[in-house]
């Protein structure tokens, strides 16, 4: 295997070890995942919902170049500025030029993981900038002096007691709470004259309509609207994927974004940017300036097979579902995206060599792939993935090496045999239920097993039945 | 530099395999009742906390006044050159309420009133879509971007001969699609948030509660 520098495993063990910490996840996964069920109720609906999503992207990936320029056109005949950045240095020097032209200090930010990418607050500090976070996640976080553990719900790992320490600590006479309602009140006070103050507002972006030049940002908190209405000057920051051919398309996007991340119809604000203060308007930036990212992303699109991870709209199901994610977290994963998704971009955008590790946090369980809204086959990429991670060492280590066992190559071949024919998996499991618990753990294979776990219990019935019993529907 | 990467950008992209370009699948947005685009508006605005006071036009003025002293709103962020503005003159010269704000200067001048003093601002609607129960606010130079944002409280007045069963639709017959002002806006409730726990909690940046004068007549 080819050599790895970043310590997922050490990561992942330790926030394995954390009770606090897998309570919060644990807790808080589970609410939105019953939240994204109850919106979802019909799954026709559901999946003819998801096929238009995935078309609208596929679409635009395949004209994407074309898209650009257009989009590049109308926005700058709405009145904005485009820059372009092929990477993250590139990007950030763009930005700060800008800020720097016009002599802005501070800039108050609207939720953006593609700044987080390009570790934007840090670069922007230590060229004398301030870069304030408003989202109340990204401020807590900020506060804490931590990264997002959750693209969508970047605090999530903290729960209400942690907060109210932190807020008394970091906020001048601010009195101790656990009140979900007295912290936000406390946030809002402080950031409310931050965005007063602000030389410039900062945002990613959800969407780019190429045919009418526009910018969409969804927000539930108004953070995105203030920090785009407000100050005298607006930066946003987008990946070079997120453009689409028609600004009427949003509406499934945003239907499926909202529902898969939050399960809501929609978040409570939609902002469509088609251009600065115009003539006599009375608000809205004077100058607004769009820096398209890659970083990437032209890598991804050069291959056929991953490109489809650029239809990603970042709505976070796939983490709020997955097995692993939900055990450790996503600081363990050490990189911007964590989760499934993350497990796909983040070898891409950082190498193989070092960041190849996050592709074993998967059981493959299936379950991201399932409930992404735009048919990202999430497990099929990582075992692709994990393929080009062991190609270069493929010829050196065979068979698993010197722990190479024929009785294992006997039971592996009856798996496989098994597997693939729906008769003898219903003749083995049929068995496997009737004596499977039956079998002594002193048996080869078993022994070395049970081991280190306790010997798998079968079950009386299997869960296809179960499933069947119940009704539940083959997806 | 922008412009290498620019075309570096462009030309990796040019370079890349081609994929066929798909069809779009029929899709319609999910509606499973048989009731009018309006109370779909009113229903799916309300579980998300909007608040919704049916009126006719020659009531609105009484019920803007009502609205303000259940919220015990000391003032009012106004824009005098609209109807509504024009409305509430007309209405406070007769009798006096709450005091009345006009936006009627830049930004730059009314910062610190907007942005610390005011309790309650009111702005026009450009309709309502029932699929999601959105708000269509259009800002523009009489109703600037701020006033459906920064007062804690936002009264919007909506006609409900104009609602549109969804953002498709809305798009088509309001030409959003042709030349859109700088801004504009779907809102769908007070502002809110869940980022501590997961618990729900309203009035984050935005307004805390949102309050839809429909207009039926």
């Amino acid at each position: 295997m080819a050599q790895i520098s970043h310590d997922f495993e050490h990561a992942a063990i330790k926030a394995l070890g954390n009770k606090q910490l897998r309570t919060n996840f644990r807790r808080v996964m589970t609410g939105l995942i019953n939240k994204r069920a109850a919106l979802f109720p019909d799954p026709d609906e559901l999946q003819a919902l998801r096929a238009r999503g995935a078309a609208i992207k596929d679409r635009a990936l395949a004209k994407l170049p074309d898209l650009l320029v257009q989009l590049e056109q109308n926005l700058i005949a709405n009145g904005f500025h485009v820059h372009w950045a092929e990477s993250v240095d590139e990007g950030n020097k763009i930005i700060l030029d800008i800020l720097r032209k016009a002599n802005a200090r501070t800039i108050i930010k609207g939720k953006s993981m593609v700044s987080e990418e390009m570790h934007f607050n840090h670069f922007l500090e230590e060229n004398g900038v301030q870069a304030l976070e408003s989202d109340l996640g990204e401020y807590i976080i900020q506060l804490a002096g931590e990264g997002p553990s959750h693209i969508v719900m970047p605090a999530i790992h903290k729960n209400k007691d942690e907060i109210g320490r932190l807020f008394q600590e970091k906020i001048a006479g601010q009195p101790y709470t656990e009140d979900p309602d007295e912290l936000t009140d406390a946030a809002r006070r402080v950031l409310r004259q931050l965005f007063a103050n602000a030389d410039c507002g900062f945002s990613g972006v959800n969407f780019a309509a190429a045919d009418t030049g526009s910018l969409v940002l969804m927000s539930n908190e108004g953070n995105g609207r203030m920090s785009t209405h407000l100050p005298s000057m607006h930066i946003a920051l987008m990946g070079v994927e997120k453009v689409i051919e028609r600004l009427e398309d949003v509406a499934p996007l945003i239907s499926l974004a909202c529902r898969s991340a939050t399960g809501q119809a929609i978040t409570t604000y939609v902002n469509i940017i088609s251009g600065p203060r115009r003539g006599n308007e009375k608000d809205g930036p004077k100058e607004v300036h769009l820096v398209l990212l890659d970083n990437g992303r032209t890598k991804i699109y050069n291959d056929p097979e991953l490109r489809q991870g650029l239809r990603c709209i970042r709505c976070a199901a796939c983490m709020n579902h997955c097995p692993v994610y939900t055990r450790i977290g996503g600081h363990a994963y050490q990189y911007t995206y964590p989760g499934p998704i993350g497990e796909i971009l983040n070898p891409q955008m950082q190498g193989i060599e070092k960041a190849g590790d996050v592709l074993h946090a998967s059981s493959l369980c299936g379950r991201c792939s399932e409930v992404c809204p735009v048919k990202i086959p999430l497990a099929e990429l990582i075992v692709r993935l994990r393929r080009e991670a062991i190609r270069p060492a493929g010829t050196a280590v065979k068979g698993g090496g010197s722990r190479n066992s024929s009785v294992e190559n006997v039971v592996w071949f009856g798996w496989k045999t098994m597997y693939a024919s729906p008769l003898l998996y219903r003749w083995g499991t049929w068995w496997l239920r009737k004596i499977g618990n039956l079998l002594p753990s002193g048996i080869p294979l078993l022994k070395q097993w049970t081991s280190v776990r306790s010997k798998p219990q079968f079950a009386s019935r299997s869960i296809y039945d179960l499933a069947r019993e119940r009704g539940i529907r083959d997806e | 530099m922008s412009n290498n990467a620019r075309s570096a950008i462009l030309e990796r992209l040019r370079k890349a395999p081609k994929k066929p370009i798909p069809d779009l699948p029929p899709w319609s947005p999910y509606v499973t009742t048989t009731e009018s685009a309006f109370d779909r508006f009113r229903r799916m605005i309300t579980a998300v906390k909007g608040e919704v006071i049916e009126t006719s036009r020659a009531n609105l003025a009484a019920t803007i006044r009502q609205v303000l002293a259940d919220k015990q709103a000391s003032n009012l962020l106004y824009a005098p050159n609209t109807d509504i503005g024009k409305t509430l003159d007309k209405a406070w010269a007769a009798e006096p309420g709450p005091r009345l704000v006009p936006y009627d200067k830049p930004i730059e001048d009314l910062k610190s009133v907007i942005v610390n003093d005011i309790d309650a601002g009111i702005t026009s609607t450009m309709g309502a879509i029932a699929d999601t129960g959105s708000l269509i606010v259009w800002p523009s130079v009489d109703e600037p971007r701020l006033m459906s944002l920064v007062p804690p409280i936002h009264i919007a007045v909506l006609e409900v001969s104009k609602m549109f069963d969804s953002f498709p639709e809305a798009v088509a017959k309001l030409g959003w699609n042709k030349k859109p002002p700088g801004n504009t806006l779907l809102i769908s409730g007070p502002s809110k948030t869940a980022d501590i726990e997961g618990i729900l909690c309203f009035g984050v940046h935005g307004p805390k509660q949102l309050v839809v004068l429909a207009i039926t007549d």
